[in-house]
């Protein structure tokens, strides 16, 4: 089963090549630029931006699904919305500060301007998942883009059983949203487990690497869903983790990466195989993606 | 010793063992309890044996000069600390030390080895089981040295 429903994008105005009748518009020409309302540093070297739309723009986002932020003059990346989809307000996105792009992002200040296109790309079947059990594995800056479904998942905690979250980060300085996960952890209705690759003396967690927290959950293997996002080589020993625990292919999502530039499947630089990860992810089925996910050339 | 036969059948690493090798390990075992922050092995020590982890977290540690101890690994309920007792030189390479308060089963390595060599089934069945073990150690060990949460280092946006 792949793609959960059709991406929420909005048409393309116009004929790509050919006789143009009348004036184009393209998608990323007519938005006013976003606001930022606050900012929060959430480890050394990442920040979430609150983006607020421009004044009558509603904004609505289904839990997975990226913007294109655009700092003018730098340039424009991917970022998935982090926030609770539920919420009004600004609009959360987590940045982590590995390029020139980014950095302008992570510097911005209350007060300045960035470009948001989107929202764009498919979502967490969230309402597939219903009736079972939900495993939440996220490695690194994997967590954000996986933090809108877990909001779902909260609020709407009678329709699913068993909810866990299995975290990984480099440090205990890199864990992302932590008072957040406290907070998760103080629940009895979810299972809550962090790990690190590396710690000193005085991190009482676990060290190790993700794929081991599979085995120290319980979940029911045929009524289960996994959502996985993380570093690709993570990923996949999380995969052959959730396999090797009774998951099979479809029952496996997660959110791939690829150097992504128009969003809106033009330009061809985020194909994946037969995928256009704009288009027809970032959220995957494994069983669609698995030919293509561990290939080389791909 | 029926008590310590039952706590190793439930235990994941040997419980499915066949009961006459379970009355083995049992003759090699003890019960054994740490308090928080007390090392259950030293670097360097000789590797008595292993500790088959009931209950609470121990951290395998190595010492850094002015970084204080790392933790490089930790190990919890149903998993296994120590597999030095099984290879020469017999000494531990790590220093393992309870992060939080620690009920485990402690098997003699000494004793251990002496009833493999008598019957190498159960030998074989042993070294089978830490043999997977010290390959899922390598798998994440490996894991980790790629740093998959590094900066990347090809130019990004």
């Amino acid at each position: 089963m792949h793609p959960v429903t059709e991406p929420v994008t909005e048409p393309i105005a116009g004929p790509i090549a050919g006789p143009i009748a009348g004036p184009v518009r393209a998608p990323w020409l007519d938005r006013e630029p976003w606001r930022v309302a606050a900012t929060r540093p959430e480890s050394h070297d990442t920040v979430t931006l609150e983006l607020e739309p421009p004044p009558g723009r509603a904004f609505s986002f289904r839990p997975g699904q990226f913007n294109m932020l655009y700092v003018f003059g730098i340039g424009e990346v991917p970022i998935s919305v982090s926030g609770d989809p539920a919420a009004d307000g600004p609009v959360r996105h987590t940045i982590r500060d590995i390029g020139a792009v980014t950095h302008a992002l992570c510097t911005r200040q209350p007060g300045q301007e960035v470009g948001v296109r989107g929202p764009y790309g498919t979502h967490w079947p969230l309402a597939e998942a219903e009736g079972g059990d939900v495993v939440v594995v996220a490695g690194g800056v994997g967590l954000p883009p996986l933090r809108p479904a877990l909001y779902h998942l909260l609020a709407h905690r009678d329709r699913y059983r068993r909810i866990a979250l299995l975290y990984g980060a480099r440090t205990p300085a890199d864990l992302l949203f932590p008072e957040e996960l406290a907070c998760w952890r103080g629940r009895f209705d979810v299972e809550v487990e962090v790990i690190v690759d590396a710690a000193s003396g005085d991190w009482r967690g676990d060290v190790g690497v993700v794929p081991e927290l599979v085995g120290r959950v319980p979940f029911d293997p045929p009524a289960t869903t996994a959502f996985v996002v993380g570093p690709e080589v993570m990923m996949r020993f999380t995969i052959r983790a959730l396999t090797r625990a009774g998951l099979s292919r479809d029952q496996i999502f997660l959110s791939a990466e690829r150097n992504m530039q128009c969003a809106t499947a033009m330009c061809g630089h985020c194909q994946l195989g037969p995928f256009l990860v704009c288009r027809d992810g970032p959220v995957f089925c494994y069983q669609a993606l698995a030919p293509w996910f561990a290939r080389r050339e791909a | 010793m029926e008590t310590l036969e039952h706590e190793l059948r439930s235990h994941p690493f040997v419980g499915d063992l066949e009961p006459a090798y379970l009355t083995v390990l049992a003759s090699c075992a003890t019960n054994v309890e740490f308090p928080a922050h007390r090392f259950l092995f030293r670097e360097g020590m000789h590797a008595s044996g292993c500790f088959l982890i009931r209950e609470g977290k121990v951290g395998l540690e190595i010492a850094t000069l002015g970084r204080g101890p790392i933790v490089i690994e930790t190990v919890g309920a149903g998993q296994v600390a120590g597999f030095s007792w099984l290879l020469e030189p017999h000494m531990y390479q790590f220093d393992g030390r309870a992060i939080e308060p620690v009920r485990a089963v402690a098997l003699d390595g000494d004793e251990l080895r002496a009833r493999c060599e008598q019957d190498p089934r159960l030998g074989f069945e042993l070294m089978r089981r830490f043999a997977h073990l010290a390959a899922e150690r390598l798998q994440s060990t490996r894991l980790r040295l790629l740093d998959v949460y590094g900066t990347p280092h090809a130019p990004r946006h």
